[in-house]
């Protein structure tokens, strides 16, 4: 009894000394937070100054005006829909793909029992760890050579579909590799009954697995769209025009070109950001859940 | 017996498929398979073979031999070579000595549920949702000589501190910069980690008079091995792969060397070696480890 209450003292006491410390950590990490997120916070403040009231007053004036004006500036003068024209060509197929190519082989290896299964899974994920620089140069000529050997140049070289094919190739490793383990959690007996009433392989696929995995192709695309988006890399090496690539291998040119007038760079990178930051605020939870299914992306 | 049982009932199922399912099947690791292998182990194989050789890069037949030529090259003869590797022991010490711990640390903090932790688990995890493009943007306005941190430092433009520019503290101004992306990174891969260890578990052992050190250290930490394998493996393949934030900021020009931009400049040049090669393969036998480390990690189940 007394070594009960004596217990619960202790607890309590416990509780009230924890909770006066963890004001004061919550304060720190909130102080720490509110300087994490400044350099976002100073790029919103001065893509909404006019850049001659930068310019006649510097950068720490009181502003006389705030406005979108740099923002409509912006979309005029920076050609932003045409990028993101580029990146909607780029990302929508490369994510389609990717997401079907990855569940095709995370079928077949969860469900179907081959000795070479734990071979090719591995085979893909560690594909998609190896750097991109190991395999520019050659993929780089492949499509050159391609285009040669068809007689139309730009047939994967410096054209959307070379960059959708190369994300496509290296983030179905990822892809499988989640769906694989996401499919493990689902139980043998639905498979199993599925071939007892004589399924083919492919109705097996499309009409009893492929509704099961839809939440984890939800997160998956979450992930993959943000992810290609967010990629600058391969649209710079494998395309030559300008005016094909997305908006994010554009920007460092458009960095180049607006160097002065940085209230409309300021602009140009909050507009380029936005599709990421709705998706991550609206599609929170299953962005998450994309990046922790896998646990991890080298 | 009970294997040869699993054994027949394989063998069975295997003879079961009629042939448009062999083709389906077929079809279904073929088409993937041909891709990957194609744009990813090809050319990795490819650059490997390449970078013993001298090539222009213009036309095959004029590939020559060059045995380690390339590599003796970078040893011997490339100082900015050792430059870059000691800027990614550098990158890797400040990785896993301050960014990651800080990480695990706000990780720990805010999934003790300390007020305000939805909102500092969004701020913390805003920058890695950026486009490192717009990253060196936003870092850009802070940084440049007439930006907000020589504003504050009371520098007008023709006397601003230069951060890129000066070679003895740029590394520290790029890691801050990667730092901070890659501490959301991890607090976000530590939080989902942490969900599966037992509230009560750790209540038990404050109550047992553990410091909060302590229970972290001994009852936290051990319980979560595999995230703790894969936090390492990431913070030792970022730092040996940095290369995305480093090319934004300085372009293919060498304003800092490291390993990942060494392969870029080099093949941009053009020059008459496939030195951008060997450093691509000696980026990737640096890696090989951690990718082990990571592999063994998360099939454990798959190959017992």
């Amino acid at each position: 009894m007394s070594i009960d209450i004596e217990l619960q003292k202790s607890a309590t006491k416990y509780r009230n000394k924890q909770k006066v410390k963890d004001r004061f950590i919550s304060a720190l990490i909130g102080v720490f937070a509110i300087i994490w997120i400044f350099p976002i916070v100073w790029t919103f403040w001065t893509s909404l100054r006019p850049y001659k009231d930068v310019r006649a007053n510097g950068v720490f004036s009181i502003p006389k005006a705030l406005n979108l004006q740099n923002y409509f500036d912006a979309i005029s003068r920076m050609d932003l829909p045409l990028y993101f024209w580029n990146t909607f060509a780029i990302t929508v197929p490369a994510v389609f793909l990717t997401l079907f190519f990855g569940s095709l082989i995370a079928f077949v290896v969860s469900r179907y029992s081959f000795k070479w299964n734990v071979t090719l899974l591995l085979l893909f994920t560690a594909g998609n760890l190896l750097p991109a620089q190991l395999v520019f140069i050659p993929v780089f000529k492949m499509y050159i050579t391609l285009g040669k050997a068809i007689g139309i140049p730009r047939v994967l070289y410096d054209s959307h579909w070379g960059v959708v094919l190369i994300h496509v190739a290296f983030q179905m490793g990822f892809a499988t590799f989640v769906l694989s383990s996401y499919m493990k959690t689902i139980p043998k007996e639905i498979s199993e009954s599925a071939m007892v009433d004589g399924a083919t392989v492919f109705t097996h696929y499309s009409k009893v697995m492929l509704p099961l995995l839809r939440p984890a192709l939800a997160s998956l695309a979450v992930l993959m769209t943000t992810w290609i988006y967010n990629d600058f890399f391969w649209a710079l090496v494998l395309m030559s025009t300008d005016s094909k690539r997305p908006i994010t291998s554009a920007l460092g040119r458009l960095q180049g070109e607006f160097v002065t007038d940085y209230n409309l760079l300021a602009a140009g990178a909050a507009i380029a950001a936005l599709p990421t930051l709705i998706v991550f605020f609206l599609l929170r939870k299953q962005f998450v859940s994309g990046l922790t299914l896998g646990s991890t992306k080298g | 017996m009970n294997s040869t049982a699993v054994g027949s009932k394989k063998a069975h199922r295997r003879r079961a498929f009629s042939k448009a399912d062999r083709t389906t099947l077929i079809a279904f690791v073929g088409i993937p398979l041909f891709f990957h292998l194609l744009l990813v182990w090809v050319p990795a194989f490819l650059t490997i073979l390449l970078s013993f050789t001298y090539w222009s890069g213009i036309s095959i037949s004029r590939i020559k031999w060059a045995g380690l030529a390339n590599y003796k090259n970078i040893f011997f003869d490339t100082p900015a070579f050792w430059e870059a590797v000691q800027n990614n022991v550098i990158w890797l010490l400040w990785f896993a000595g301050i960014a990651t711990p800080i990480g695990i640390l706000l990780a720990y903090q805010i999934d003790r549920q300390i007020r305000g932790h939805k909102f500092y688990e969004t701020a913390y995890y805003l920058p890695v949702v950026l486009s490192l493009a717009v990253t060196g943007i936003i870092w850009d306005f802070l940084l440049r000589p007439d930006g907000f941190v020589n504003g504050l430092m009371g520098r007008d433009i023709d006397n601003a501190f230069s951060f890129f520019g000066n070679y003895d503290i740029n590394i520290y101004v790029i890691l801050t910069i990667a730092s901070w992306r890659h501490i959301g990174y991890i607090m976000l891969l530590y939080l989902a980690g942490l969900k599966s260890v037992d509230l009560a578990l750790r209540e038990a052992s404050a109550l047992d008079g553990a410091t909060e050190w302590q229970t972290f250290k001994k009852v936290v930490f051990p319980a979560m091995k595999p995230v703790n394998v894969i936090v390492i493996v990431i913070t030792i393949i970022e730092s040996l792969r940095a290369f995305d934030i480093v090319y934004i900021i300085y372009g293919s020009r060498g304003g800092l060397p490291i390993l990942g931009t060494l392969v870029f400049s080099n093949i941009a040049g053009e020059g008459a070696s496939m030195k951008g090669a060997a450093y691509a393969v000696i980026l990737f036998l640096l890696s090989i480890g951690p990718i082990i480390a990571y592999l063994r990690t998360t099939f454990k189940s798959d190959v017992q």
